[in-house]
């Protein structure tokens, strides 16, 4: 692995490019780097591993065990990858993709990297942009001392660091039960677990139990439910939620039926599931449609990771929730279509190649669907009813305001968003598209696929604007804005834009 | 709001609103701050109210910092190193003379 750390590093052209450096985008590396592609991968992060096996390459195991097995598995999918001729970029922010403009010609990714932009070019670019926690907007959310679950693993993985005080975890999703089960190992003042799961559906769940029960999951599911309500008090059927604090968390009061409860706190960490990152996939037009099962957006793909913009391909959570094991067998799977795709590969070796993989593939699948209608979050957290709770952190706009711009008949989310700006903060939507799906698609009683989400542009992370006026001009594009065609020895040689 | 499990073995010194701060070198600045008693990062746009990190993974922007003198930057995607000049922000980003 040649590891790039300015942009002036990076080559102008690659046969693959792979967004996203976690067990997907790790895995897809190594396959293509095998074929003999020239492949660069980038990632916003510090080190590769992505979200679950985070700082996987910074500790060596014993440093501490209580992130368990499962975590240390991602060694074996980092090794490799650190051994591969591949060119590694990390701390790189990706911010746009344009995809081909005609077959056979290339995309063409906007990123910054060390605090320059660069454009980059590639043949093929694989999509491994993983998932994120489903927003849980309660009263209280937006107070320091309140964070995600997976914001508290990251700081146990990264820095092996704990939460100070009482914590009280709350939500619900097998994620929830993992970090509460490793922060009681390592020394965590748990005061209690609020699981807001709704009850109804268990019942619901219930067709699709025999399969999960072949999962490999299902042993350790069990496991951990009941190693967590062994040490801590677990509160189940929690219908109501709020966090209280002045200028931090202070206390968290519940609701469970009738009866309601405040328990003095240091820190949240809040949970209900996670959603793919679709916004890369949206801003370069690939079609997106809606999962009932697991309530979130995602892409379309086809078999071998393919997009519906030809050239793209997407793998792992970002293109659906499947989990780690399942994103690095996708993320080979995508390889391998993308090496076909561009003749890298016979299509006969394809074939031989993707077929054990496809196979295991459906066996990290089964069962999926039991956890997925399982922890479907209670409507009251999906779609929150005080009319108080902030919705867009970035531009705090709170339920009751969208709930009255919706009432005025708003025809979807992206007429919202320019309304009332909802949205239009830093994070691009990202912590408020899924409530406003959902709260829209409550209001007016029809399904979340019909009201959509936000239509993404780039550049979908914010990048400052010195960085794109040093990028290379072409001379069309500087007459274009100023009406002058410059001098031919002032025009930079560079990619075209 | 965070504790180290483990003492810090190679340091890295830097400054917060100009409280020196000690961290693990590899770490996230976020986390770094974080685990030296930083509660408050910024102060929000619109209502001005106190704000910290919710993600850690470079997703909800409620992390940003100026560095060095650079507005908006996420403290959750850069490591901690020496002598990084690191300040919280209230309200939006300040147009400055002679900044970028
Ligand atoms: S803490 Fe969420 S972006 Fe940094």
């Amino acid at each position: 692995m040649r590891r790039i750390t300015v942009a002036a590093e990076l080559a102008d052209h690659y046969d693959i490019a792979i967004i996203g450096a976690g067990p997907a985008g790790m895995s897809a590396a190594v396959e293509a780097s095998l074929a003999g592609a020239t492949v660069l991968v980038v990632d916003e992060n510090t080190a590769p591993g992505g979200q679950i096996y985070r700082a996987v390459t910074r500790h060596s195991r014993g440093h501490d065990d209580v992130l368990g097995a499962d975590y240390w598995k991602g060694a074996s999918i980092a090794d490799p990858f650190m051994a591969a001729t591949i060119d590694f970029a990390s701390s790189t922010t990706v911010w746009s993709l344009d995809p081909a403009e005609e077959p056979s010609a290339h995309a063409t990714i906007g990123l910054t990297l060390a605090g320059s932009a660069r454009r980059v070019e590639a043949r093929a670019v694989i999509l491994a942009t993983g998932a994120m926690e489903r927003p849980m907007p309660v009263p209280g959310w937006t107070l320091p001392g309140v964070m995600t679950a997976g914001a508290a693993q990251i700081a146990l993985k990264s820095i092996a660091a704990i939460p100070e005080g009482p914590t009280v975890l709350a939500g619900c999703g097998p994620l929830l039960y993992l970090l509460a089960s490793q922060l009681l190992k390592a020394g965590a003042d748990i005061t209690a677990v609020l699981d807001t799961a709704d009850a109804g559906q268990r019942l619901r769940a219930l067709p699709h139990l025999p399969a999960f029960l072949g999962s490999p999951y299902f042993a350790k599911g069990l496991r951990l439910l009941v190693d967590v309500r062994r040490q801590t008090r677990v509160i189940s059927g929690i219908t109501d939620l709020a966090i209280d604090g002045d200028a931090h968390a202070q206390s968290v009061t519940f609701r469970r039926g009738r009866r309601s409860e405040t328990l003095p706190v240091r820190t949240v960490l809040l949970h209900q599931g996670v959603i793919p990152s679709i916004n890369l996939a949206s801003s370069a037009d690939c079609a997106i449609r809606w999962n009932e099962h697991q309530r979130a957006f995602q892409p379309e793909i086809d078999h071998l990771g393919r997009l519906s913009v030809p050239g793209l391909f997407a793998a792992g959570d970002g293109a659906g929730i499947g989990g780690a094991d399942h994103a690095a067998v996708e993320g080979r799977i995508a390889a391998l279509g993308a090496l076909s795709d561009l003749g890298l590969i016979t299509q006969g070796e394809a074939e031989t190649r993707l077929a054990p993989l496809k196979q295991e593939r459906r066996r990290y699948r089964r069962g999926r669907a039991f956890l997925d209608i399982l922890y479907r979050p209670a409507q009251q957290f999906l779609s929150p009813p005080d009319d108080a709770t902030i919705i867009c952190r970035c531009e705090e706009v709170r339920a009751g305001q969208l709930r009255q711009v919706i009432e005025l008949g708003v025809p979807g989310p992206n007429q919202l968003k320019t309304f009332i700006r909802c949205g239009m903060g830093p994070c691009q939507g990202r912590l408020c598209a899924s409530t406003v799906t959902e709260m829209m698609a409550e209001q007016r009683g029809v399904s979340p696929a019909e009201i959509g989400t936000y239509r993404l542009r780039a550049p979908i992370k914010p990048v400052r604007l010195s960085e794109l006026a040093a990028l290379p001009q072409t001379e069309d594009a500087v007459f274009a804005v100023t009406g002058r065609r410059p001098e031919p020895s002032t025009n930079p040689k560079g990619p075209n834009l | 709001m965070l504790r180290r499990l483990c003492e810090i073995t190679d340091p890295v010194r830097f400054s917060f609103d100009n409280r020196p701060i000690t961290a693990e070198r590899g770490d996230t600045l976020a986390a770094a701050l974080l685990a030296s008693g930083v509660e408050t990062f910024r102060h929000s746009v619109v209502g001005d109210q106190p704000r910290a990190p919710y993600c850690l993974m470079g997703v909800c922007f409620e992390c940003l910092v100026t560095v060095d003198g650079v507005q908006n930057q996420q403290s959750c995607l850069m490591e901690a190193r020496d002598g990084m000049v690191v300040e919280s922000r209230r309200g939006g980003r300040q147009v400055l003379q002679g900044q970028s």
